[in-house]
């Protein structure tokens, strides 16, 4: 939309430099981490990092090399090399690339620094164990599983006991493999500063709450990186304090991310990574503005369960209650909180051959929100690295005819 | 008002031309691999067909998967919405659509006077597509158009459980082998696409719809059309103007466009 150009430069948002030059910063400390005597871990992304930070142990995360190298359109090539390996092409597409790469060190930044050993928590999924598992026999290093159990239900005192004994069997781990003692006032502050990055990433999102939003979901999945990467260090929230006042700023001088913001709307699961520019372009050809999403909103989700007084006490329940974590009628309840919070008119939700816990429960999740709110949901098939799983012209067929839809829903005044 | 709505689908690119909603003149070709092309050319067509000049023609509004290789067309819509409107147009109390075209299939829930309340599509998957039978019919080396007739010579539908169009042609080319008839794998063939697109279009709860209309090139094929109201327990209209349902929405959204 050559007419819209002008207005380009409303969007740039002045933060997203700071972005690239704290990842670049993160990912050459993490690479030279052998030189300066330190170690490296890799975790899970929805894993309990506050110990390795509190221990000066760089965390590094797959599944944040995953994206990227989806972003960089090499996820194609890496999950092949791991077909070729005799890995199913039904695998998770980050497990794939994560596991190919490292035996060819592939992908946009090299490959990752050989861990020195390996943190995997099922809190997102059960593959992530199996996939750990050959990590650690591929880099011969200990590997910790910290197993939250699936809330089917209600997070029962039988959960909460073997969910919380595990964080001090964790901190046992990291001191046996570092042979150093965890410095407890050290761990104290590194859990009120990962409080408070979550806190601030949450105020973040919320700032789409206004109309127009200064931001969109596809903003979100960028500035994700860090309350991933680098929870629990000063570093991020000094950066999501700096992008919370951009964003405020903008929202109250009704600076839209989409210019014209007619639609606003939620995605759900991860992001398709190759296709993110299209998609951004394609939303907003239409004046449809993505709002919020399940996913970014992860991160910060369960964070009322936090005791900032006693971090190690509380985190096991938060990370126990990690989105993905819980049954679909909560699922859908917590979808239904941000429909009302961010005033959606419709979802569209990505059905992700890699992961299998998010995309489950969706048509149950579709049929509960059109039942309890009438907003209409959208599907789109694909995978959040492999491009072999997107046909443009079907998910362009689909967005066009959602977006007639909802037009239509709103002019005849819902 | 003369208007004339054009249908590029995957197979067949339809074109129509309606004077204030009446149905004056339709015309079709393959698609092939020029998009914008086949629609010059039903475009073309009309024109010639009907001794009309461009400017005699008051709105054109393009649909299906080429609607954004229209360069004349004033305006591209979805070819959900065209459906939508074509079969109101036809049938006012239609309130739902099936749409099973080329290369996927669709249900549509439809409110008065043609709005789409929702809609779903196949997934990426060529079962319960037109594509589906094509390789079907190659495999069994029958006219496709014979399909239909040759179904309802069947004593049984003979079983075909799979979902994939390449694991399905295996199993008709095992159930040759094997010395069944065609007219019953034909009938299982039907049954397979009826029960798939049922499935489908059961998540959007058409079997609660007071009237249901099939639209697409493969509604032609009766045989596919009884499998589904089989799979749905619910009487199926086909409207002869099928095929070009969405040509014809197109068209009456061009009188607006």
């Amino acid at each position: 939309m050559s007419d819209k150009n002008p207005e380009k430069d409303t969007k740039t948002v002045k933060s997203e430099k700071k972005m690239r030059d704290i990842m670049t910063a993160y990912y050459i400390d993490a690479k030279t981490a052998r030189q300066n005597n330190k170690k490296v871990a890799w975790i899970t992304s929805g894993g309990p990092v506050e110990p390795l930070i509190a221990m000066d142990i760089i965390p590094v995360y797959p599944e944040n090399h995953g994206a990227m190298i989806g972003a960089s359109k090499m996820g194609i090539d890496l999950c092949e090399k791991a077909e070729a390996m005799g890995y199913s092409s039904d695998l998770c597409s980050y497990a794939r690339a994560d596991i190919s790469c490292a035996t060819v060190n592939g992908g946009p930044i090299g490959g990752l620094p050989a861990p020195d050993m390996l943190v995997c928590c099922n809190n997102i999924c059960g593959t992530v164990m199996k996939w750990y598992e050959v990590q650690a026999r591929y880099f011969q290093v200990p590997l910790f599983i910290y197993d939250t159990p699936f809330l089917h239900t209600e997070y029962s005192p039988e959960i909460k006991r073997y969910a919380k004994r595990q964080m001090e069997e964790y901190i046992s781990f990291l001191e046996g493999v570092t042979g150093r003692k965890m410095g407890r006032d050290r761990m104290m502050e590194v859990g009120r500063i990962s409080y408070a990055g979550s806190q601030l990433w949450q105020e973040v999102l919320d700032t789409a709450v206004s109309k127009p939003s200064p931001m969109t979901a596809f903003d979100a999945f960028f500035h994700l990186a860090l309350i991933v990467t680098l929870r629990g260090t000063q570093q991020s929230v000094d950066y999501y304090r700096g992008l919370l006042a951009e964003m405020q700023e903008r929202a109250k001088a009704g600076i839209g991310a989409i210019p014209g913001e007619k639609y606003r709307l939620l995605w759900d699961n991860l992001p398709i990574w190759y296709r993110m520019k299209w998609l951004a372009e394609k939303f907003a050809e239409h004046d449809a503005c993505l709002v919020a999403d399940t996913y970014t909103s992860a991160w910060c989700g369960s964070m009322q369960y936090i005791d900032v007084h006693d971090f190690i006490g509380s985190a096991a329940e938060a990370y126990t209650r990690s989105y993905l974590n819980l049954g679909v009628e909560k699922m859908a309840r917590i979808v239904l909180g941000m429909i009302d919070k961010y005033d959606i008119d419709g979802i569209v939700m990505h059905s992700n051959r890699s992961c299998k816990p998010y995309s489950f429960g969706q048509f149950d999740i579709q049929k509960i929100v059109e039942r309890e709110r009438g907003i209409p949901s959208l599907l789109i098939e694909a995978d959040m690295v492999d491009e072999r799983s997107f046909s443009e012209s079907q998910v362009e067929t689909r967005i066009d005819a959602f977006i007639e839809m909802i037009r239509e829903n709103k002019v005849a005044g819902r | 008002m003369l208007t004339i709505g054009i249908d590029i689908g995957s197979v067949t690119a339809k074109g129509v031309l309606m004077s204030d909603g009446a149905l004056l003149a339709a015309k079709s070709c393959f698609t092939g691999y020029n998009a914008e092309q086949a629609a010059r050319s039903v475009y073309e067509g009309l024109l010639e067909g009907n001794h009309l000049t461009k400017t005699q023609v008051k709105g054109i509004v393009a649909t299906g998967y080429g609607r954004n290789s229209v360069p004349f067309a004033d305006k591209a819509v979805t070819e959900i919405m065209c459906h939508a409107v074509g079969a109101n147009h036809l049938k006012p109390d239609v309130r739902a659509v099936i749409d099973i075209g080329g290369q996927d299939s669709k249900a549509i829930l439809l409110g008065e006077r043609g709005k789409v309340l929702n809609f779903i599509m196949n997934d990426k998957c060529a079962a319960g597509t037109g594509r589906f039978l094509e390789v079907m019919a190659r495999a069994l080396e029958v006219d496709l158009d014979a399909f239909g007739s040759m179904s309802e010579k069947a004593d049984y539908a003979a079983p075909i459980s799979s979902l994939c169009a390449v694991f399905a042609e295996s199993e008709v080319v095992s159930l040759i082998a094997k010395g069944e008839k065609r007219e019953n794998i034909i009938a299982g063939i039907h049954a397979a696409i009826g029960s798939r697109v049922a499935a489908m279009a059961g998540r959007l709860f058409v079997g609660g719809a007071a009237s249901l209309m099939m639209t697409g090139g493969v509604a032609r094929n009766v045989g596919v059309v009884q499998a589904l109201e089989k799979a749905l327990r619910h009487s199926v209209d086909v409207s002869p103007h099928a095929q070009i349902m969405g040509a014809i929405g197109a068209a009456r959204l061009a009188q607006a466009a």
